[in-house]
């Protein structure tokens, strides 16, 4: 298997170029400007497309330009930029091209810092843009799935016609890592039954997201929410560490997962029953998952760079179950293996250290 | 001669993407400007012979349903970004024809950044800008180039200069750029102006076909029901007012001069086999010798910035791959920035990696006293303390960590090149660790440094580092 030592955001280009994605537009921010450089680098190299947009604005209509032709187009940013591509994709999915869009998250809210944060949960597993839109969003945590994943998002966006995210953090786009280098294969989906090639077999398509008639958007809004269902029904995906006999649940994703793992190899080495639950795709989220380990587990810890934003996720699939508590760091603060340890032995012990 | 009156066929003859009732009729109002425009873009789409492949782009403003009337490839899009997705539409697939069709909000406010910079990059699009000097389909309101003194639903009392700025001129600014072709103003306000506009469509298409770059053409229009006029006063005020401020004319033509094909890029389809070779050449050059670890490695490597610890944790995380295990490297983040110490955390494990920040580590490097003090308390106990004794003038605690003092900086400057003291360390580490032997290590070097004329400095200063902890004992 050939192999190299990367980043984890030289990795999401290496899987982009591998998911066959023709096209790339972006804007530089610091904790994702190595995406673009190694974009501006490759993309070019192998007959692609690379423009430094003027905007993040800019970049995402492009990136609505090259989709509309049924050709695989990305852009990448980090939390400020994103915010700015919400227009952008409102848009795309409202006229169902695939495109697939990264967010190196960094600290918030407003300029905040350049430094790991999980604060854009929100925004993107909730809409972020206006109307009733989803994004498939894949959450990697090592550079192996900054690759995988990429490639896994372009398929899916192709799949559902929808945008898809990679929702990442500073530590896990700058971490080096030992990555397999992947082998590229043929797109298997037909683009031309909705893109637009301005030739006569394509001119029946319609690249919009305008519907004037109330009765004729309503339509297409439940169009989209049953599409939705099926992904809800279909993509889901999260995996579990040590989670079999645990008394106490830890669902953590991203950076704050590889944290997590080292966490409970302490706490199994000091005889405390503690898995992992990780989503892999935040959304759709593992609701079913989490409501299984919920009734198996005496408690729930949710884990994240934030104030609290999955934590509502996992209460909703809890139902009230078991109890859900909460730890959380921000601002760029990420929490040692320790303290996180030392919240589940208190937790353990009743909640009385 | 019955032709004349036909519509052309890039011309939708019923328009079927409206709603019932109202198929046979634009939505445009008596006297507008849009169809006139309109009928000319699709005569010279037919005449050119662009028809199959021609895409339209139609963003928000009377003219977002575009897609009624050409029979051409659409797209829809958002406010003012019609430049941004046109430029992908063209860059992704050259061969389109590429129009984009912007009313004066769309074009010069929203949407100003993404037309001075399709222009300035030069994209081979044409660009159809109709100025009518108000918002027509939001109700009337106040454009960028809505006239000093004229009334809006946002200027009630008319547009003033200091409070609502003055009228922009799109044309004048755009040709101050390098990179466009033609940039023209037209108008429609007799027919004499209209046949010149009929000439400034079809030039800017036809430079487009031809590679020849970005083409501009302002088409001033009447907007009789947003100006409160009858057609007939809308196009006595497009020649009598609208034109003081906005001179019909050509701007730029460098159509002559430009070279054929000059502004064409290229979009080549995904190519499997050459992707495959292309990410093949990425891999590492290292090979695979399995090299059996007793025990995961959790390091930190700190000092100044310049003094190559970022770069020792590059290489001994190269030296653990090629040995078959997992790695990590990452530079420090947050808090650990500050204080005068630049850090990098590797771990080298047998299985996977957990946190990938290294918060208690088994190897620490420090190579400054602002580093010893900050790290050495999170060594494990019994872990290994690398001190470049040359620089720090603190002592570790030798009862609880297993350290080697060693003046790394002194030994590379003897060497030849203070650069390489992070090298005598990495001789150290492996010295005193025994967790990688000396050919070993000094056969990945050799591959993995790029600078070659370094190399031997290199190697000297991982024996010198080596040789530094056997004399020790």
């Amino acid at each position: 298997m050939a192999r190299q030592f990367m980043k984890g955001n030289d990795a999401i280009i290496l899987g982009a170029l591998a998911a066959g994605c023709r096209a790339y537009y972006g804007y530089p921010i610091t904790p994702a400007s190595e995406i673009a450089h190694a974009a501006s680098l490759h993309f070019p190299a192998l007959g692609g497309v690379f423009i430094q947009a003027e905007s993040e604005v800019a970049a995402i209509n492009m990136v609505y330009g090259t989709a509309g032709m049924g050709i695989r187009a990305m852009t990448a940013s980090s939390s400020p930029g994103f915010s700015l591509k919400q227009e952008g994709l409102s848009y795309i999915a409202g006229a169902e091209l695939p495109c697939v869009v990264v967010n190196i998250v960094r600290g918030g809210p407003g300029l905040g810092n350049i430094a790991p944060e999980q604060a854009d949960y929100f925004q993107i597993t909730k809409g972020g843009g206006h109307g009733n839109y989803r994004l498939i969003a894949l959450a990697p945590n090592s550079a192996q799935e900054m690759c995988n994943l990429t490639m896994l998002a372009f398929d899916l966006a192709d799949k559902y016609r929808n945008p898809a995210c990679i929702m990442a953090d500073g530590i896990t786009g700058q971490m080096m890592e030992v990555v397999d280098i992947p082998e590229p294969k043929p797109i298997p989906f037909d683009h031309r039954s909705w893109a637009v090639h301005g030739d006569a077999q394509t001119r029946q398509n319609l690249i919009s997201s305008i519907f004037l008639e109330p009765e004729e958007l309503e339509k297409h809004n439940l169009k989209l929410d049953r599409k939705y269902r099926e992904i809800m029904a279909h993509e889901v995906r999260h995996e579990t560490y040590r989670t079999e006999d645990a008394d106490l649940v830890v669902v953590a994703y991203g950076v704050t997962s590889r944290i997590v793992y080292s966490a409970i190899d302490q706490a199994r080495e000091a005889g405390l029953k503690v898995g992992l639950l990780r989503p892999i795709t935040i959304w759709p989220f593992p609701s079913q998952a989490v409501a299984e380990a919920a009734q198996k587990a005496k408690q729930i810890l949710v884990v994240e760079l934030s104030t609290g934003q999955m934590v509502e996720d996992v209460q909703l699939a809890v139902l009230g179950r078991c109890p859900v508590h909460f730890y959380g760091r921000c601002g760029g603060m990420v929490p040692s293996s320790n303290e996180i340890l030392s919240e589940c032995e208190r937790i353990l012990a009743g909640g009385k250290n | 001669m019955a032709k004349v009156f036909e519509k052309p066929a890039s011309f939708y003859s019923e328009f079927e993407r409206k709603s019932a009732g109202h198929k046979k009729t634009t939505h445009y109002c008596p006297g507008c400007g849009h169809g006139n425009v309109h009928k000319m873009i699709a005569e010279a789409i037919e005449d050119l012979g662009v028809a199959e492949r021609s895409v339209f782009v139609s963003p928000v403003g009377c003219s977002v349903f575009g897609y009624y009337y050409f029979n051409s490839g659409n797209f829809q899009s958002a406010h003012g970004r019609a430049a941004a997705v046109a430029t992908g539409i063209k860059r992704a697939n050259p061969d389109s024809i590429v129009m984009s069709y912007q009313g004066d909000g769309d074009l010069a406010a929203i949407g100003t950044a993404e037309t001075v910079h399709a222009a300035n990059r030069g994209e081979n699009i044409s660009v159809f800008f109709i100025n009518n000097a108000i918002y027509g389909m939001t109700g009337g309101q106040m454009a960028p180039t809505t006239m000093i003194g004229q009334r809006t639903t946002t200027t009630p009392r008319g547009r003033t200069e200091v409070d609502h700025g003055n009228p922009v001129r799109m044309c004048e600014i755009l040709a101050t750029l390098p990179a466009p072709t033609f940039i023209t103003r037209v108008g429609l306000g007799n027919s004499k102006q209209i046949m010149q506009a009929r000439k400034a469509i079809r030039k800017a298409l036809q430079i487009q076909i031809e590679g020849k770059g970005y083409s501009f053409v302002e088409i001033l229009a009447p907007c009789p029901t947003g100006w409160k006029m009858d057609p007939p006063e809308a196009r006595d005020h497009l020649t009598k007012v609208m034109e003081e401020i906005f001179p019909l004319g050509v701007y730029k033509d460098v159509s002559d001069e430009a070279e054929a094909g000059h502004w064409n890029r290229i979009s080549k389809p995904f190519d499997v086999e050459a992707r495959h070779a292309y990410l093949q050449s990425m891999k590492t050059p290292l090979s695979l010798e399995p090299v059996p670890l007793a025990k995961d490695l959790a390091c930190k490597f700190a000092g100044f910035g310049g003094q190559g610890v970022l770069t020792l944790g590059l290489f001994l995380a190269q030296v653990g791959m090629k040995a078959g295990h997992q790695v990590s490297w990452i530079p420090a983040y947050g808090p650990e920035m500050r204080g005068g110490t630049a850090n990098c955390s590797v771990n080298i494990c047998r299985g996977r990696i957990g946190a990938p920040t290294v918060d208690h580590p088994n190897v620490l490097v420090v190579m400054n006293q602002p580093s010893l003090d900050m790290f050495e308390d999170t060594v494990v106990d019994g872990g290994w303390i690398f001190v470049d004794s040359g620089i720090c003038t603190g002592v570790p605690d030798r009862k609880r960590l297993r350290a080697i003092m060693l003046p790394a900086t002194e030994i590379a400057d003897k060497i030849g090149s203070p650069k390489v003291a992070n090298v005598v360390m990495l001789g150290a580490i492996c010295a005193a660790t025994g967790i990688f032997g000396a050919d070993y290590v000094k056969e990945t070097l050799r591959i993995i440094i790029k600078r070659k004329e370094l190399l031997d400095t290199n190697l000297l200063a991982f024996d010198a580092g080596w040789q530094a902890v056997v004399e020790q004992g």
